[in-house]
């Protein structure tokens, strides 16, 4: 992804911003951002990132409130207690439960991104499918306009009229 | 039952000796871009619908889990023959050998209940069963060969998928015990060699230019490990919101150039204004390890490294400087190519692993403490990297 202030070196800065409820990104370089006064932390690892990010949360009542604190997943039994203990979860179905807990540490360890794109097993019906294809070919479409990949851009408008 | 676990455990006695004595193919040291890019590597993360995540199966619904997929993965069409390792009945020394050479990962050692490995015999391929997830496929190949092990990997998780119904949301994709393995589930790595680099003292800008780009560094065990003998496995951290073709496109496309032409700068850079550090390292390292009668693994890795960049750059640079025509005379003792008559990078690579702490004692024959491991390695480098008569 290239800087959306030099439109030349490639963006190493993201910036989120929200305001009144109103989310914004801006994806920058380092040199520009040096430039507008914006100090660069260097990133932590991601396997470091979800422990510091619980260490940092003194309870999850702080965070998520008593409700989210009592909850558990009536499959494996699992609390957000385990999951700042052990890193895990304790079965798919928690992604469902636990979502609103999850979703920032989620957002934070990809990048922002919180949507799935990419392979799609075969047995997920069909229509599910072409929904999901036409999510990721909007974004793909979304992502090659923005770094002027022009021909690409072409290739996946074409892609999805014919899904659509 | 009983039988069938004696005949598991037979087969992997049997099959880790057959495979010790030699390096596997993805550090063979051939591929494209071998004299920078050792290896490529794609890993993906499945688990089962209707299965709880390891943390909270008791060892009962892990020994099904591991039944389950281990007849699948037994019965795939690998273009191989597979075998089966039982990793919790294993010793400890078997454990680490196939930490070692990359068919397991340390997590998976030292994991608790039942679990285990398919691995295809040439080792391009294996499967661990109840490491982190219920499942993790990997394809390892020599050089850098991204595309080609995707395809590979794609095609070996469709054959399961079939038999199997995976944990999947159309939200977050693949479901894993992990959250930041959600998604596509993929590890795409690369493993390195980028001695120039830390040479000429640019190395630090290189890793943090590294993480600044979303890229997990680690050492040669994966995990938790330092760098050793200047390889660095690269790997992408953001499984989710992007595709497979994405991440791989972007290895290939744009992060591997880019450390290549960087690495190969800074070799030029050796040649054209640090001959004297260039030909220090090499020769230092050809003296210890000609000489030394006790060398520590992690010794053997560093100097062996200077060897590797030595003879990588006489290959792919022409260059010839003092130390490096010393280094081209040597012998390079269980050299098997016969139009190669001197040292080679495979000799190399082949120092690399045999001298690693569980290879030198399965080879052995027996366990040895760290002062007779030391004396081993040092014997069996000396013999190795003879001069020439």
């Amino acid at each position: 992804m290239l800087c959306q202030i030099c439109n030349k070196r490639a963006a190493t800065i993201h910036l989120t911003e929200i305001n009144e409820g109103m989310r914004s990104e801006m994806h920058i370089c380092e040199h520009c951002a040096a430039e507008q006064g914006i100090a660069a932390k260097s990133q932590i690892a991601i396997n470091e990132l979800l422990s510091n990010l619980l260490a940092m949360q003194p309870t999850e009542d702080e965070i998520f409130g008593d409700s989210e604190h009592d909850l558990q997943c009536p499959r494996c039994g699992f609390t957000l207690e385990n999951f700042r203990k052990e890193g895990v979860l304790g079965c798919p179905n928690d992604y469902e439960i636990f979502e609103r807990a999850l979703l920032p540490l989620i957002e934070r360890a990809h990048n922002g991104k919180a949507v799935h794109r990419g392979k799609i097993p075969a047995k997920v019906p069909q229509d599910t499918r072409k929904q999901i294809k036409i999510s990721n070919l909007r974004q793909q479409l979304e992502t090659a306009v923005q770094s002027e990949d022009y021909e690409r851009a072409a290739e996946l408008r074409d892609e999805l009229n014919r899904l659509q | 039952m009983l039988a069938c676990s004696k005949i598991f455990y037979d087969m992997l006695v049997m099959k880790l000796t057959d495979i010790s004595n030699d390096i596997n193919e993805w550090f063979s040291g051939s591929g494209p871009l071998s004299d920078i890019v050792i290896s490529s590597r794609i890993r993906l993360a499945r688990n089962l619908a209707g299965h709880k995540f390891l943390s909270h199966c008791s060892n009962a619904e892990k020994a099904e889990i591991l039944k389950q997929l281990k007849e699948i993965l037994l019965s795939l069409d690998l273009g191989d023959r597979v075998f089966y390792i039982s990793v919790d009945k294993t010793s400890a020394l078997n454990r680490n050998f196939l930490v070692e050479r990359h068919l397991i990962s340390r997590h998976h050692a030292l994991a608790k209940g039942p679990r285990g490995v398919v691995i295809a015999r040439r080792e391009f391929f294996t499967a661990m069963i109840n490491e982190e997830d219920h499942l993790r496929i990997q394809i390892l190949k020599a050089g850098c060969r991204l595309s080609d092990c995707a395809k590979q990997i794609n095609r070996i998780d469709d054959n399961i998928e079939h038999k199997v119904d995976y944990a999947f949301s159309t939200r977050f994709g693949y479901l894993t015990a992990c959250p930041t393995n959600l998604g596509t589930g993929i590890r795409v790595s690369v493993m390195l060699h980028l001695p120039a680099l830390k040479m000429t003292g640019q190395i630090e800008k290189f890793l943090s230019a590294a993480k600044d780009m979303n890229l997990a560094i680690r050492g040669l065990f994966g995990e938790g490990t330092e760098a050793a003998s200047d390889l660095y496995q690269i790997s992408n951290q953001v499984t989710l919101g992007v595709s497979e073709s994405e991440i791989v496109r972007q290895f290939e496309d744009l992060i591997i150039p880019e450390i290549v032409e960087y690495e190969n700068a800074a070799r030029a850079q050796l040649l054209s204004k640090q001959v004297n550090t260039l030909d220090d390292k090499i020769s230092r390292a050809m003296a210890l390890l000609q000489n030394a009668r006790l060398i520590s693994s992690q010794e053997a890795l560093f100097l062996l490294s200077h060897l590797r960049l030595g003879l990588n750059m006489h290959e792919h640079m022409g260059a010839s400087t003092p130390a490096i025509k010393k280094l081209c005379q040597l012998k390079g003792a269980g050299n098997t190519v016969k139009k190669d008559r001197g040292l080679s990078i495979r000799t190399i690579n082949r120092l690399f692993m045999l001298t690693l702490p569980a290879h030198l004692q399965l080879n052995y024959g027996k366990s040895l403490d760290a002062t007779h491991r030391d004396a081993l390695r040092a014997k069996i480098i000396r013999s190795a990297l003879k001069q020439e008569q």
